[in-house]
């Protein structure tokens, strides 16, 4: 790809607990090309949203970055000082939460949270300005300009997830980090939002980050896939290529999972349960629960490999 | 919808007064006499303090509050006059009313409580927020132990030792009344002064009792909001500490504190009134001290009552002006 | 087996600050009935307003009181009623947060009404309208009484939110669905659950009515006769004491009233750390 707009690079993040040193990401590297739509999935606690604060930089103790790198363009994140990288969130990347829970501030209007990013960020606006802006970015996320002068209270779901996507884009970042922006949202409403983020998206040159979990959704926005499992990458492909060609046993899984409108049949499940972070199986974190495993993943730590066009950690790929 | 609301608030408040009117009518009742009553005619009968008011008080009261009366009569005569603050005239201190004396009491509690309470709650609260912060410097967390410690006492024991220690061993301040004996009330700055050096005393006693409960509080409410998913996307946003401190944290985790004031009040009119008493300050509380001493029923009727109405009239404020605060409440009711 | 016990003082200092008081307190108590002549606590016993000597280490106040005998009687009058009181509120508290809490409707609003407007008003305030109203001179118990009557208020409120909490559980529909009746879904089911709230409650209630009954007797409308701890800073107040320079008169019992609430204060923090390791301090 042409110079990538974010590159991760043997990113770990461990948390310091009494009961044993948590490893919630171990070693991710990936890297972002301009524009791009790249999806990243894995079942809870598989250290999604922790990859996420990491990229901001936003990892409070007990955690802490143990190893690896986090490049915007030519910028290392790990050299700027506090107030530097203050300066590139939102304004460079810029995070979208599941704003349909407790994301937006419950004392404040919806006009005075974007209004005090672009205080925060240096812009000097006039009142008239102020609020032309605000209601231009709340219509391109097709909501009502009315919806500045209202608490995150009187909104529903979807609009609230819709501000949250308003403020992600009122500075317009080169990176956009959305963390499972539409997991309490029902179906409808979701399609609603993914159509603004794509728009969003398009309008701004952007690239995104799509972190979630319903392959599903994956399939339909991202052009690039990124499995984890327990805190590590276990397969990165093009889109196409994970449905149809998936390397990893447990990517295939997750797809076979899928529920299917066509065939009918039994639930394909996944048997066993995810790993605890702090007590980790040795060798292939996922070997206990996969149907193919040797005596070689027992033991040995698979690493991320190239196998013709596709990145996989797996022994069998 | 605020309309609603405003009105409800209005209801338990006169629901307050009618209590207040009702406590005061009845409790004195309970043990079957009316000791107003029995108090009267023993000042009568035994020429106590001004004879010719008594005897013309006793007769008054028996005509509206004689035993021959029918009790629910005597009650609803009762609240008549006490809504028109009309608590008779004072049995010690007769020609002056309670109403005067409570009138010229009254000023001195409020300013006292008033000026420690915003005090307290104001400094507290701030440092409370402050301490819960990771980036406040170093040494207030050595301001916590001793504060926390202090809260735990009745402000008037701190009282006690204050004086030992400021007035006594360091003759520094005054100990006793609200100026100094022989000076004539008047609107000069020497005046304010000697009135400032007497209330420093039980003002500081106040003071540094309760502002330990109020950063205690805040400090707790701090760390839950610091936790909120609202102020990890403030951050996000790459908004500026002080901007997430005071904006987001603060306006949030402030919100049950003024609730919690709303509910201590009475409690802390209480521990004032018994400051008071210790440090003869002119205030209500020495006033029900003196009342009490002298049996003299209508004083302490009235204060109870006024002091009963006060505070409702507050929490009502405070109900009322919550909202503005907190936006999502005049929706929801509570 | 040091080691453990240095240990856990670092890890939970407030109870064991809170322990050592309250012991202090007990032993001063005790060891005082056996050493001192009781008898001295009354009045004209001894020469008065004497300072603090070999004879009388606490000193003597204006009615001929060895002040020392009078804290060793005293102290556990004024600890008796906080006691009584604070276990008649807290009783009478749970039982009402309970039907309110489990039975809910008419029953739950009419409690949790009177509860709430109860404590808007001050307390203090209505004690005295009490206190003023009865004839006789009240004895200790009988403040106990008076005390309670009030005390009840802020238990009910707190252990009321507190069963509502547990309600909603599982396991109290189990015992539904199984049969099991009302009080008998109270006591076995719910009762365990909030009894360590209930310890928390019942040290604050006995704090609490400590503190309105010191509070009623400086005011004057204590058991006249008994040496109290209220009623000795009343004799300080009434016979201006301060002013006078008798220091040691009041120096005794603000001691032991600030030893009482200290002790009890930093009990409350002790077991709270114990109870809830959620609140424990960050590093």
């Amino acid at each position: 790809m042409s110079e990538p707009v974010l590159r991760v690079e043997g990113l770990s993040v461990v948390f310091d607990h009494p009961l044993g040193k948590v490893q919630a990401v171990d070693d991710i590297s990936f890297a972002l090309a301009a524009g791009e739509r790249f999806g990243l999935a894995g079942e809870s606690g598989s250290g999604k949203s922790t990859l996420a604060l990491a990229i901001l930089r936003m990892i409070k103790p007990p955690g802490r970055i143990e190893a690896g790198e986090v490049k915007l363009g030519n910028t290392g994140l790990a050299d700027l000082d506090d107030e530097g990288m203050r300066a590139l969130r939102l304004a460079r990347i810029a995070l979208v939460p599941q704003g349909s829970m407790n994301s937006l501030n419950p004392v404040l209007r919806i006009g005075g949270q974007i209004a005090d990013a672009f205080a925060d960020h240096g812009l000097r606006l006039s009142r008239g300005e102020e609020e032309q802006r605000i209601d231009a970015l709340l219509i391109r996320v097709g909501l009502p300009g009315s919806v500045a002068r209202m608490y995150p209270h009187e909104l529903s779901g979807g609009m609230k997830q819709r501000a949250c996507i308003a403020i992600a884009t009122c500075l317009r970042p080169r990176v956009i980090i959305a963390d499972e922006p539409t997991s309490a949202l029902d179906v409808v409403v979701q399609r609603q939002v993914m159509a603004t983020l794509a728009r969003a998206q398009q309008q701004l040159g952007a690239a995104v980050i799509l972190i979630g979990h319903d392959m599903g959704l994956m399939a339909q926005f991202v052009d690039r896939l990124g499995v984890m499992y327990a805190g590590r990458l276990v397969e990165v492909a093009p889109i196409a290529e994970i449905i149809t060609r998936a390397r990893h046993p447990y990517t295939r899984a997750l797809i076979a999972a899928l529920p299917s409108l066509e065939t009918r049949g039994a639930l394909a499940g996944i048997p066993g349960l995810a790993p605890l972070l702090r007590d980790l199986p040795p060798g292939c974190a996922f070997h206990p629960r996969c149907t193919l495993a040797t005596e070689r993943c027992r033991i040995e730590k698979p690493l991320l490999r190239c196998v013709d066009g596709a990145e996989v950690a797996c022994h069998l790929a | 919808m605020q309309a609603a609301y405003i009105a409800r608030r209005f209801g338990v408040f006169l629901l307050i007064v009618w209590l207040a009117g009702t406590l005061n009518f009845f409790l004195p009742r309970l043990s079957g006499q009316d000791p107003v009553r029995t108090k009267l005619l023993q000042q009568a009968a035994l020429g106590g303090y001004v004879q010719g008011g008594i005897d013309e008080m006793t007769r008054e009261y028996e005509q509206r509050f004689g035993l021959d009366k029918p009790l629910w009569r005597q009650y609803l005569t009762y609240l008549e006059d006490v809504s028109r603050l009309d608590f008779n005239y004072s049995i010690a201190n007769y020609p002056r009313t309670v109403r005067e004396l409570i009138a010229d009491a009254l000023p001195w509690t409020i300013g006292l409580l008033g000026t420690t309470t915003l005090l307290s709650f104001g400094i507290g609260t701030l440092l409370g927020a402050l301490l819960a912060w990771p980036r406040a410097p170093r040494w207030m967390g050595w301001l916590m132990p001793p504060l926390w410690a202090l809260h735990a006492i009745p402000f008037f024991l701190l009282g006690l030792i204050l004086t030992y220690l400021l007035a006594f061993q360091v003759p520094l301040l005054p100990i006793f009344g609200g100026y100094s004996a022989g000076v004539a009330p008047e609107l000069s700055w020497s005046f304010a002064w000697d009135v400032f050096q007497h209330t420093l005393l039980p003002g500081l006693s106040i003071i540094l009792v309760a502002t330990g409960g109020w950063a205690l509080g805040m400090r707790g409410m701090m760390v839950t909001t610091m936790g909120e998913d609202y102020v990890v996307l403030a951050e996000a946003k790459g908004l500026k500490a002080p901007t997430v401190f005071l904006r987001y944290c603060m306006r949030n985790a402030v919100l049950p504190q003024v609730t919690a004031l709303a509910l201590a009040l009475g409690q802390i009119l209480s521990g004032a009134v018994l400051v008071e008493v210790i440090f003869g300050y002119p205030g209500i509380g020495t006033l029900l001290y003196q009342a009490i001493r002298e049996s003299d029923h209508f004083v302490i009727q009235g204060i109870v009552f006024t002091v009963i109405v006060a505070l409702g009239l507050t929490t009502f404020v405070l109900d009322v002006v919550y909202p503005w605060l907190d936006p999502r409440i005049s929706y929801r009711r509570s | 087996m040091m080691r453990g016990a240095l240990h856990y003082v670092r890890r939970n200092p407030s109870l064991v600050v809170g322990v050592a008081l309250l012991a202090a307190l007990s032993l001063f108590i005790i060891i005082g009935h056996l050493l001192v002549d009781t008898e001295e606590a009354r009045p004209l016993s001894v020469p008065a307003l004497r300072p603090p000597s070999s004879d009388y280490p606490f000193g003597t106040d204006r009615q001929g009181r060895d002040l020392l005998a009078v804290m060793v009687v005293g102290t556990p009058l004024t600890l008796r009623i906080g006691f009584i009181a604070g276990f008649l509120g807290v009783g009478l508290g749970t039982l009402l947060a309970f039907t309110g809490a489990y039975y809910r409707g008419v029953i739950d609003t009419i409690i949790r009404g009177i509860a709430d407007i109860g404590l808007t008003v001050p307390g203090l305030l209505v004690l005295i309208i009490i206190a003023v109203s009865i004839k006789r001179a009240l004895t200790v118990n009988q403040m106990a009484i008076v005390v309670a009557s009030l005390a009840w208020l802020y238990p009910t409120r707190t252990i009321r939110a507190q069963v509502l909490s547990l309600r909603e559980r599982g396991y109290v529909e189990v015992a539904r669905l199984s049969g099991m009746s009302g009080p008998g879904i109270i006591f076995f089911e719910l009762m365990p659950n909030v009894l360590p709230y209930l310890a928390a409650s019942l040290i604050g209630a006995v704090s609490s009515a400590i503190l309105a009954s010191i509070g009623l007797e400086v005011l004057g409308l204590g058991p006249i006769d008994a040496p109290t701890l209220g009623m000795t800073l009343y004799w300080v107040n009434f016979n201006a004491a301060m002013i006078n320079g008798w220091w040691w008169w009041w120096t005794a019992p603000t001691v032991i009233i600030l030893m009482v609430f200290l002790g009890l204060f930093f009990l409350t923090v002790g077991l709270d750390e114990i109870a809830n390791p959620r609140l424990r301090r960050s590093v």
